[in-house]
């Protein structure tokens, strides 16, 4: 059919050179960083042998540890949280009238576009103000707040892909609200809500500028570590540490690409 | 699909209602917070504020008392305000330029590699942004890579680069990719190339067919993306702090330095409203003409 | 290989210049109250230090924590202000803190911080007498010390032009000619401009507007490589600047990787510093709290402590421990004419630390 004009059609010119020149400056500076890892000099850019020292050094780094627990201490609930939040709204907003509608829209908005610089600020304000001592328990509201419209954008966008025809049939076979629910809507939904809890992970685990105005005694989440190591002891330490985070989040990718294709096999 | 329109098995609207609360009290009261903040003064011991209301805060973001005594227009923070709109508008043109050819690319590789060069492209998004900022930092470091690439092309020793404005830009532009790729490929993934094919036996031009077939069926992926390269980068911190050299700062580092060493807590309060204010403005701006384009097609 | 009894005499020397001008008036000391209750035993449990970053040895806590069988969980801030709005914003968790002179002042002012007479600790005797009233703790009863330190220029001595430096006049002026990098700390560079246009060292508080008119010209006209607190030590050894405002433990630690580093002591006068370890009121741990600070109060931990930060210690007899490149830091091992140079840093009111931020701000965004 089209494959006549194929190759002519979908290309256009200087695409090709500009998407691969693209993904080498998307990559460059990270290969830098996990090649610097390697370096044995303490300062990374004066190279001066090879070396897996600082991955030693990173692995027995207690602090480095704790910084991790304490990431996934705040990202986990923050993600089921989030996530089953962002389905309810989901599912809820379509029964809510014009002006429901608008305010939802108004209040989901509100995470992404107010910059993260003012909620963090008024994060601590806040929790000042109500008395609530600073730590996981803030973390964890506060990330869950902004979680919410990114872990709704991959729900919605599965939920407006399905078609009516699978809820009017079970409809019409005599299933309940409930039972449609539980077994039409939320299974057909399922890919959207795992797509949407991964990513609202992301985030959080992520996450700095709050993490770092409301982090309180032994709530000290990895990006916050970091941002102070940089800050004082720069050392290849920090890209053993970021490469590692590298390769961790590029298998999980992976995984889930695999899957994916084995699914649809 | 109308999602309006009511579907069995959708549940009611209740469980809509509590997220929204959640959002409302988790958002709605810190914003309303320092907006209260914002007329409050100084105390004059330790941090925080004092219950005095003034609003003096909105006035020195403008007017600053001189060391001769005079009052006169201040442009420190209009400078600065003026800066955040310039570094974050360049990052979005520049990272726009780039994302256009990529996203367009990849929607017409075949579908088995489709999904892989969206990953490619989504990994980066998933790392940390403080790696991604400090990458980026290793590599302008005149005595790295960039250092003897630039004296082997002959620009001299210590090529500077790192703590300028160019520095914090290349940053934000960086960082940002992902977030300009994704919503344009998302459009262009949809686009019919029937269309492209129409103006081609129709005796168009490749360019033509560029600009006047697929980039207005792929402007609403444009849009989504300069929303959200554009509003972001005004509040950037990161960038700024890490490769400005202390030289280059944003709207977001000046209300972090009024929160920490500065002491001001009214006044970077002030600023944030400030920068909210600016934030809503645009949004409403580029919503407000994806309505009018998403009216316009019907 | 300097003598101990000299080492003692130059840090006397340093401390007496510091004795002069921070003891306010002559106070008569209050009798030290003597706690009730003997001094707690280690018992197990916990310990929450929050610390600046990279400012204590993670072995010297895993060797706390293998005497006492006390655990320690490290936090780290980067200023005094997140400090103290951590702790107004109701942080309970910490048991030990790490607050500068000024910071802890306020702190007492606002309550934030417990009685715990540390002078009357069983190692309270090791503190050197010139750090007991000092002005924000009079007989030690809030506090430890822990470092201390001053703040000058570090140079690179095979560049001609930073070689040349002397004075903080000679530092504003070297951006023209080198590259030079400065602390991003509007006290140490707002009174280090001060300092360069004339005014006295006891001024550093004023509010006289017309005195900080010059300094701001000095400002003006400067334009660093870098305005930051952080990653001074690398750019110093790689040499990717030349000359920078630094505080003299990281001389310390720019020298180990790059000889060709010195510190200098501006003509003009400069910081002086001194951090200590106090404890927050309503902390949870507060006897494990003393048990840590007392231990560091040690000879031998105020050694490692200075060991491993390359700034100086408050702990008598603690020159048997330091190792000898330390004890020969002229930044630590401060000559007497040096020592009259040294200041503390200005613990402003709110008036001047206003001006403060004003010239600051408006500099850094004319760069």
């Amino acid at each position: 059919m089209k494959t006549r004009k194929l190759v002519n059609l979908r290309s256009f010119p200087l695409f090709s050179t500009v998407s691969y020149l693209t993904f080498f400056i998307l990559y460059a500076p990270i290969a830098l960083v996990i090649a610097y890892s390697f370096n044995v000099n303490r300062t990374a850019q004066i190279w001066t042998g090879f070396s897996t020292k600082w991955y030693l050094d990173v692995l027995t780094n207690d602090d480095i540890v704790k910084a991790v627990k304490n990431s996934l201490i705040v990202a986990l609930p923050s993600t089921i949280l989030a996530t089953t939040l962002a389905l309810a709204a989901t599912l809820g907003l379509q029964r809510m009238g014009r002006k429901g509608n608008t305010i939802s829209i108004i209040l989901l908005g509100a995470p992404l576009i107010i910059p993260e610089i003012v909620l963090a600020v008024g994060s601590l304000c806040f929790f000042l103000f109500i008395g609530l001592p600073i730590g996981f328990i803030g973390l964890i509201v506060a990330h869950t707040a902004f979680c919410i419209p990114f872990a709704m954008l991959p729900i919605r966008a599965r939920l407006v892909s399905l078609e009516a025809s699978s809820f009017e049939a079970a409809a019409d076979l005599g299933a309940n609200e409930w039972n449609i629910f539980k077994r039409v809507t939320l299974p057909l939904l399922a890919p959207g809500v795992l797509a949407g809890a991964l990513l609202a992970f992301a985030i959080s685990f992520d996450d700095f500028i709050t993490s770092f105005f409301v982090a309180g005694p032994g709530s000290t989440t990895l990006p916050v570590y970091i941002f102070g190591m940089i800050r004082s002891n720069v050392t290849p330490a920090i890209n053993a540490l970021s490469t590692m985070l590298l390769i961790g989040t590029g298998g999980i990718l992976f995984a889930s690409y695999s899957l994916n294709q084995d699914r649809k096999k | 699909m109308d999602l309006k329109r009511s579907r069995p098995g959708q549940t009611n609207r209740w469980f809509a209602i509590i997220p929204m609360g959640y959002l409302a009290f988790t958002v709605g009261i810190p914003l309303l917070i320092i907006t209260t903040y914002s007329f409050l003064s100084r105390p004059d011991l330790g941090v925080g504020v004092k219950w005095e209301f003034t609003p003096i805060s909105y006035v020195r973001i403008f007017v600053q008392e001189r060391l001769d005594g005079t009052k006169g227009f201040d442009v420190r923070y209009v400078k600065v305000i003026w800066n955040s709109f310039l570094y974050s508008g360049i990052s979005t043109v520049t990272t726009l330029v780039l994302a256009i050819p990529v996203a367009v690319w990849i929607a017409t590789r075949q579908a088995k590699y489709r999904y892989l060069l969206v990953l490619l492209v989504t990994l980066p998004f998933w790392t940390s942004i403080l790696i991604r900022t400090y990458a980026i930092r290793q590599l302008l470091d005149e005595k790295g890579v960039l250092g003897q690439v630039t004296s082997f092309l002959g620009l001299g020793d210590n090529f500077q680069l790192l703590y300028t404005p160019t520095a914090t830009v290349i940053g934000l532009t960086f960082t940002s990719l992902p977030f300009m790729i994704l919503p344009i490929y998302a459009s262009a993934e949809r686009f019919d190339f029937r269309l492209a094919e129409a103006a081609y036996d129709l005796g168009a031009k490749k360019w033509s067919v560029l600009f006047r077939v697929l980039l207005p069926q792929i402007s609403p992926g444009i849009f989504a993306g300069i929303a959200l390269v554009f509003i972001p980068g005004l509040g950037s911190f990161l960038a700024a702090d890490m490769l400005g050299g202390g030289k280059t700062n944003m709207i977001a580092n000046v209300v972090a330095n009024n929160f920490g060493q500065a002491r001001n807590w009214p006044f970077g309060s002030a600023l944030s409203v400030f920068l909210c204010l600016l934030t809503l403005f645009f949004t409403l701006l580029i919503s407000l003409k994806t309505r009018k384009k998403a009216e316009a097609k019907k | 290989m300097v003598s101990q009894k000299k080492i003692g005499v130059r840090i006397v020397a340093i401390a007496a210049a510091l004795l002069l001008l921070t003891s306010c008036s002559s106070s008569t000391e209050d009798a030290a109250e003597s706690t009730s209750t003997a001094f707690p035993t280690a018992q197990g449990g916990e310990l929450n230090l929050y610390n600046w970053t990279n400012y204590i040895d993670p072995e010297q806590l895993k060797a706390f924590t293998a005497e006492t069988g006390i655990k320690v969980n490290l936090d780290t801030f980067d200023s005094n202000e997140t400090l103290l709005a951590k702790l107004q914003s109701g942080a309970t968790g910490y048991d030990v803190i790490v607050p500068s002179d000024y910071m802890v002042a306020q702190m007492v002012e606002l309550g934030l911080l417990e009685d715990i007479g540390v002078s009357s600790f069983p190692n309270g005797k090791n503190i050197d007498p010139n750090f007991m009233d000092v002005y924000w703790d009079k007989g030690r009863n809030y506090s430890a010390p822990y470092m201390y330190g001053s703040t000058g220029i570090a140079v690179n001595t095979s560049d001609a032009a930073a070689n040349a430096i002397t004075s903080w006049k000679d530092f504003f002026n070297a951006d023209g000619v080198t590259s030079v990098d400065v602390l991003k700390d509007q006290t140490e560079v707002v009174s280090a401009a001060l300092r360069a246009s004339g005014v006295a060292a006891a001024d550093l508080c004023t509010t006289d507007k017309t005195k900080y008119v010059a300094a701001q010209k000095i400002l003006d006209g400067f334009k660093p490589k870098v305005i930051d607190s952080d990653g001074g030590i690398e750019r110093m050894v790689k040499e990717s600047s030349m000359v920078r405002m630094a505080w003299n433990g990281s001389v310390n630690r720019m020298v180990t990787d790059n000889p060709k580093i010195k510190y200098v002591f501006p003509s003009e006068g400069l910081n002086f510093w001194a951090d200590n370890l106090a404890v927050p009121k309503g902390a949870k741990n507060i006897d494990n709290a003393k048990i840590f600070i007392n231990w560091m109060l040690s000879p031998k931990e105020g050694a490692a402590a200075t060991n491993f930060t390359g700034y100086g210690n408050a702990v008598l007899g603690s020159g048997e421990f330091m190792s000898p490149t330390i004890k020969s830091d002229p930044g630590i091992n401060v000559s007497p004419e040096n020592a009259k140079l040294v200041t503390p840093t200005p613990n402003c009111g709110t008036e001047a630390r206003d001006l403060y931020t004003q010239l600051f701000t408006s500099w850094t965004s004319n760069q």
